[in-house]
Parts: structure tokens; sequence; C-alpha cells
């Protein structure tokens, strides 16, 4: 009884520092803002900043930003999930394609391709389409390298147990292949949705013409800063939320 | 001729040539699609971007602007490690700090950091400090959670049996933490340069004056393609040898210690 009481305490004394250390941070930016006069066009009162977002979510203006990111999003997730999991697949038949383009993929994966967006704007617009196409192109890279091996690396044992069993085609593919390879594909396809979700808000705030990106930029050059927080903080949270749900839904596929 | 072909078999038999194959094909494609499929507005082949490289070089600004951004991410990736390993440690080796602030830090680590440029030009300017600062903002924290991570699996009977022998809290740091601690540090060292990379280029790309990002846009906005690929093609050459730096160290050191 005594270590498990004990450790509930250590827990409740971590979680006593961490709404400490929350307080202690808000209460220091308040304070900064009324007391020791920093520039609100460096630093917004924190009750500004709430007001306005409390005014964002009322009055709905958030919404035409939002349908434009969480499309882009879902289109070159689309892409990108498809195209990986097919690329991936073909590639993992057989030992040789996966020793010839694994190292490549991983290669190029390791290289920011943010570098291309210029190119990317320059040959699709500033529209969506340069954000879809980035994001596509971004998360293709660990979808396909997780379903490579995730398919790649099934126990040779289990294929040729199947197999001497009399399994189909088919059958080898639903029963055994499949269910090796699903938890490693989801977890490469939430990845792959993170960094989507990331490069698509990052060539909104580099060069759009709308989308959440595009709107918080917008306010820093309109020099509305507690605006501009307020936004933030609603990015940040929608952001939150997508992961928590893509979480959820990885766990969820595996139990499957 | 059968023996061409068989030798040619021969050697695709070794991955790394057939790898070699599918890159030169790639190129091949580039080159075919830049020549008669795409308007050369939009895309040049690859073998006029070899050829403008000196073009690219001799822009007045860009040997400038190349050694800006590559100072920019030497500082950004010395600043990370340094900030990684001070605040890596401070968190890692006491459990309680750990549960305290590694879920504050995961959760920082979660959220997308780009939303947050805008406010890295209010606060740092435009000049290179804004992108120092936004590179060792994407650095760091990989650093301190595999750190952390890497100090907390050293196995505490050494630490015990250190401090019983009289080992001052110098001793034990440099004898038994740092040597366990070397594999996952540069392990650390291999994301935190990722992400180092990300957000100088992604900050350069935003605003610039002097930097790459200077010429990326003078460059699109020129309708100028063949010199807008050659920078990007020096820049992400840049980025693999930076990567294969750190790679290398990671595998040369990350067998080091296997006992």
């Amino acid at each position: 009884m005594t270590p498990s009481r004990k450790e509930r305490q250590g827990r409740l004394a971590s979680r006593a520092v961490q709404a400490t250390f929350l307080i202690v941070l808000i209460v220091l930016w308040y304070l900064a803002t009324t007391r020791w006069r920093v520039s609100p066009l460096l630093l917004p009162n924190p009750v500004t900043v709430l007001q306005d977002f409390w005014d964002i979510l009322k009055t709905g203006e958030f919404i035409g930003d939002l349908r434009v990111t969480l499309t882009e999003l879902a289109a070159a997730f689309a892409i990108s999930a498809t195209s990986g999991v097919i690329v991936g697949y073909l590639l993992s038949r057989s030992q040789y394609r996966i020793r010839v383009c694994e190292p490549l993929f991983a290669g190029i994966y390791s290289i920011p391709i943010i570098l291309f967006l210029p190119l990317y704007v320059l040959f699709f617009g500033l529209g969506p389409a340069s954000k879809i196409a980035l994001g596509a192109t971004i998360s293709f890279f660990p979808i396909a390298l997780s379903t490579i091996a995730g398919f790649g690396y099934v126990d040779k044992v289990f294929v040729v147990a199947a197999r001497s069993m009399g399994a189909s085609d088919y059958q080898l593919f639903r029963y055994v292949l499949m269910p090796a390879a699903l938890p490693i594909i989801l977890s490469g396809m939430r990845m792959g949705f993170t960094v989507a979700l990331l490069s698509i808000i990052g060539s909104e705030t580099i060069a759009s013409l709308a989308g959440l990106g595009h709107r918080i930029v917008h306010l820093a050059e309109g020099m509305e800063i507690a605006r501009m927080f307020a936004y933030i903080a609603f990015v940040v949270a929608i952001a939150l939320i997508l992961n928590t749900l893509v979480s959820a839904l990885e766990a969820r596929g595996k139990r499957f | 001729m059968a023996s061409t072909a068989a030798t040619f078999r021969h050697a695709m038999r070794r991955p790394w040539v057939a790898r070699l194959a599918v890159i030169v094909l790639l190129f091949f494609l580039w080159e075919i699609a830049a020549r008669w499929v795409v308007d050369p507005m939009f895309l040049s082949p690859p073998s006029r971007v070899f050829v403008s490289l000196p073009a690219v070089f001799d822009t007045r600004g860009v040997p400038a602007a190349l050694r800006l951004t590559f100072w920019e991410l030497a500082v950004a990736f010395a600043l990370s490690v340094v900030i990684g390993l001070v605040v890596g440690l401070a968190v890692g080796l006491q459990p309680f700090a750990r549960k305290s602030f590694m879920p504050i830090i995961l959760l920082l680590y979660g959220t997308p950091q780009v939303t947050i440029l805008p406010l890295f030009i209010l606060y740092f300017g435009i000049g290179p400090a804004s992108k120092i600062a936004f590179g060792v903002s994407h650095g760091f924290f990989p650093i301190i959670v595999a750190i952390a991570a890497g100090v907390q699996n050293i196995k505490p009977i050494l630490l015990t049996s250190a401090r019983s022998m009289g080992a001052s809290r110098w001793q034990v740091l440099r004898h038994i933490i740092f040597p366990h601690m070397i594999p996952s540090f540069f392990a650390g060292m291999r994301l935190g340069m990722t992400g180092v990379l990300l957000g100088v280029l992604l900050a350069e790309l935003y605003v610039s004056t002097a930097g790459i990002g200077h010429f990326t846009t003078l460059f699109t906005q020129n309708f100028d393609p063949t010199r807008l690929l050659g920078l990007i093609s020096v820049l992400a050459a840049m980025a693999i040898v930076l990567n294969e730096i750190v790679r290398r160290a990671e595998v040369h050191f990350g067998r080091w210690h296997a006992d």
C-alpha cells in the first residue's frame, strides 16, 4: 500500500510543479505587460489576447482559413498515403528492390524538403496547389519508408509456414502480411500526417494567399499582435486536437 | 553484345550500382521533361543547371549569402547542443525534475513551431539573429529528449557504487554519466541537426535581407529556374554533407561503448 501512496504523492507533486510553472509564466507575462511597460507591440496583454481569442471563436471568422488549411491537409495526406503505401508495398516485394531504394528514400528524407518550396511556388503558384504538392512530397517519405519496413521485414518463417499450409496470395496478404505490417504503417502515417500539417502551415506562412499560416503573417504585418497571439494559440490548439485524433486512430487501428 | 548485357546484369545485381542507375534515370526523366514537356519559364534541365552553377556563384551576394547561411547553421547547432546538453542533464538526472518537466518539454516539442515564426522576426529582427533563434528552437528539443532518455537508462547500481567509493559529483559526471550518455547524445545531435536545418531554412525562406532566402525569392520572382535550381542544389548538398557528418559520428560513437 505504501509505495502506491508514495507514488501518488510524487505524481501530485510533479503536477503541482507543472501548474506552478504555468501560473508563474502567465503572471510574469501579465506583469511584464502592465508593470514593466514592455511594448504591447512586442508582448500584448494576456487579457487582451484572451478577449481576442474569444472574439475569434465567437464570430467564427476563422472558418474560411481553417477550411483552406484542412482541405490542403486532407488532399496532401490522401495523395501521400495512397502513393506511399502503394510504392512501399511494390518495393517491399523483393529484398533486392528494398536494398536499392530504401537508402535512396532515407537519403532524400533527410534533406529539408522545405528548400524546394520556391520551386513548388514557381510551378504550382501561390494557391493551395503548391501547399498540397509540398505537403504530399514531405509526408510521402515516412509513409513509404514505414510501409517498406512493415511489409519487407515480416518474419520469413510465417510466410513459409502459411505457404506450406496452402495459403493463397490473398490469404497470405490478409492473414500474414497485413497484420504484421499494419502497426508500422500506421505509425508512419501518423508521422506523415504530422509533417504534412507542419509543412502546410509553414508554406502558408512563407508564401500563400489564404490559410491559417497566412492569417498569422497577415496579422503580424498589420502589427495586430494581440490578435496574432490569439491566432497562434488557436492554430496550436487545432494542431494538438488533430494530432491527438490521429494518435487515437492509430491506437485503434493497431488493435484492429 | 551478349557479354555487355551480361556485364550489365551482373553489375545491376549490386544494390549500389542499381541505386545509381535509378538516380541517373530520374535525372534523365527530368532532363526530358524540362527540355520538351514543361515551359522553360518554370523548369530547366539538369544539364543547364549544372553548366550555369558558376553563374550562380558569380551573382553578386550569393557567395556571401551561402557563407552567412552556413554560419547561421553552425551557430544555431552549437547553441542547440549546449542548451540541449545543460537542460537535458538538469532534467534527466533528477527523477522528480524529469517527471515534472518532461511533459512540458514534450508538449512544447509537439507543437508546430512554424506558427510562431513571425514572433521570432518581431523579437530578433529580420537579420541572422532570428534565423539562429528559430533554428535553435527547432534543434534543442530533440537533444534534450535524447539526453534525458540516455541518462535515465544508467544502471542505478553504477551511481551508488561510485558514490559509495567516494566519487565526487564531478567524477560521477565525468566517468559514469558522460560515457553512458554518448550514444544517445549523438543520436540527439543527428535529430538536432535535422531540426536546425529545418528551422534556419524556414526562417530564411520566410524573410531575408542578405541570406539565401533573399536570392531564392529573387530568382523566383525573376522566373529564373536555372539559377534557382542551382542555388537549391548547392543548399541541398550542404544539408546532405552536414547530415552525413552527424550520422557518421552517431554510427561511430554509438558502437563505441557496446558492452
